[in-house]
């Protein structure tokens, strides 16, 4: 086992474990945010979200694997650019880089780099509140004048165009990273094989689907609002 | 044709290295680039200057030798060649062409154009090999049935010719889709599979040890082979990795 953590070929096969992770977990977060669309004024949204932020098992063991997911994701990307970056001491004069592999496959770092951003201002307008009701001040009842907080909360925040102005390109970049990063993490783990088409097909779908679902649900807020 | 070609000089491995210009003239569309970079060095030598070195064998695309990124290309824009099969009827006249040495930290630069390319030689005597016994008892090749699929695959695989295209094209030069192909090749035959695990986790260790990057599956190892090796290769070189990693 000693070998499989420090080689180039376990760097890449935990990249992608970590990507497979994250994946899902955009699913499910996708799931839970088309409900607040729903026309029943955030009631499904606000159940769900209640049951997320209280459920023991998603809060205090789901989470931090979540965050550890997300970290290791993220420093091992650094690293692994750095590392990659050294590989060539002396750049070419002139690379059409262009000719043989997609925008989005050279550019991992920096679609990557303006997601982390966009997940900066994700937790603090999201995740650090919410931290501080429950950690902080001990509040787990998710209520507010009497109502679940949840979808008033959510409409509030979207109210700013420039939020929904930079939640939509933030997800743009969402999109574009899983253009490459969906397939890609199916080739890093050796999964090359006649389903791999139908693969590339489907990864396209989810890497277009799921941001611009996002971006629907940052606009329906903002103009319904 | 009339040519401006901008050449990267480099007297040596310890010296800094430069772009310098050079026009050549009455160049044919039907010369391959190799016999046009014969002309610039007669010219060269003609002038009482040092003739650009650069590496050639065969010039028949087999033995690997011809390396060259032209115009940000590895082996240049064609497709499925090496820089000796490479015509200029791929250039216009008046062209400007730039011409650079592989570059990666793995292939240091042994003078103008030619690379040192022995890395990819130590990754080989790492585990690109099977042991067979040849003292007299040699089984017939024949003797062992091999399905179809698998020898077609072997013998894909066994086309590259190690001149390190994928290496120069990658942008992390990573040497990924050359070790993918020498362990693949001899992975899906029974011959290879005896050494199969040792072999895996040998050749990637070299590879690890030379200083080569991570590949990131950009995919464009593969448009630039000059032999067509698939990237199939290298996601079955992960899964012989992990096999052999997790059986220890």
């Amino acid at each position: 086992m000693g070998g499989l953590l420090k080689s180039s070929i376990a760097r890449k096969v935990a990249m992608a474990l970590s990507a497979f992770f994250l994946m899902f977990f955009l699913l499910q977060h996708f799931a839970i945010n088309i409900t607040s669309i729903f026309p029943d004024n955030g009631k499904t949204f606000n159940e769900l979200s209640h049951f997320m932020g209280t459920n023991p098992l998603v809060q205090f063991v789901l989470q931090p694997v979540l965050i550890f997911g997300v970290v290791f994701h993220f420093v091992m990307g650094f690293a692994l650019e750095l590392k990659n970056k050294g590989a060539r001491a002396v750049k070419y004069a002139k690379n059409n880089g262009g000719a043989n592999s997609t925008w989005m496959s050279r550019n991992m770092i920096y679609s990557g780099l303006f997601i982390l951003i966009f997940i900066v201002i994700h937790f603090i307008d999201f995740w650090f509140p919410e931290l501080n009701t429950k950690f902080v001040k001990g509040d787990w009842s998710g209520m507010h004048d009497g109502e679940f907080r949840y979808f008033d909360e959510l409409q509030h925040k979207f109210a700013a165009a420039w939020r929904v102005a930079l939640y939509c390109i933030g997800f743009v970049f969402l999109a574009l990273h899983l253009l490459h990063g969906f397939n890609s993490a199916f080739q890093s783990v050796g999964a090359n094989n006649k389903y791999t088409n139908g693969l590339k097909t489907f990864g396209k779908a989810y890497a277009i689907i799921l941001p611009a679902g996002f971006i629907v649900i940052a606009l329906f807020h903002f103009f319904s609002h | 044709m009339n040519l401006t070609l901008k050449i990267w000089r480099q007297k040596s491995s310890n010296d800094k290295g430069q772009m310098v210009e050079y026009k050549v003239s009455e160049i044919s569309e039907h010369m391959s680039f190799l016999e046009m970079m014969d002309v610039l060095n007669e010219q060269l030598i003609a002038a009482g200057e040092e003739p650009v070195a650069f590496d050639h064998d065969c010039r028949e695309g087999i033995c690997g030798m011809c390396s060259m990124y032209i115009n940000g290309e590895a082996h240049g824009p064609d497709r499925g060649v090496t820089t000796c099969q490479l015509h200029m009827r791929m250039f216009n006249d008046g062209d400007t062409i730039t011409i650079e040495p592989f570059r990666a930290k793995a292939f240091p630069v042994i003078k103008d154009l030619v690379v040192d390319r022995s890395s990819f030689d130590r990754i080989q005597h790492a585990g690109g090999y099977i042991s067979v016994n040849t003292s007299g008892n040699t089984q017939d090749a024949n003797a062992l049935p091999i399905a179809k699929e698998a020898a077609d695959k072997a013998m894909d695989a066994a086309t590259c010719i190690g001149c390190g295209a994928c290496v120069a094209t990658c942008k992390n030069a990573s040497a990924m889709l050359f070790v993918g192909a020498k362990v693949s090749q001899y992975a899906l035959l029974p011959q290879g599979q005896v050494e199969a695990a040792d072999r895996v986790m040998a050749m990637v260790k070299q590879m690890d040890l030379e200083g080569f990057g991570n590949c990131t599956n950009t995919g464009a190892c593969e448009i630039e082979c000059p032999k067509g090796i698939s990237l199939e290769n290298i996601a079955r070189m992960n899964r012989e990795y992990l096999k052999a990693s997790l059986k220890g």
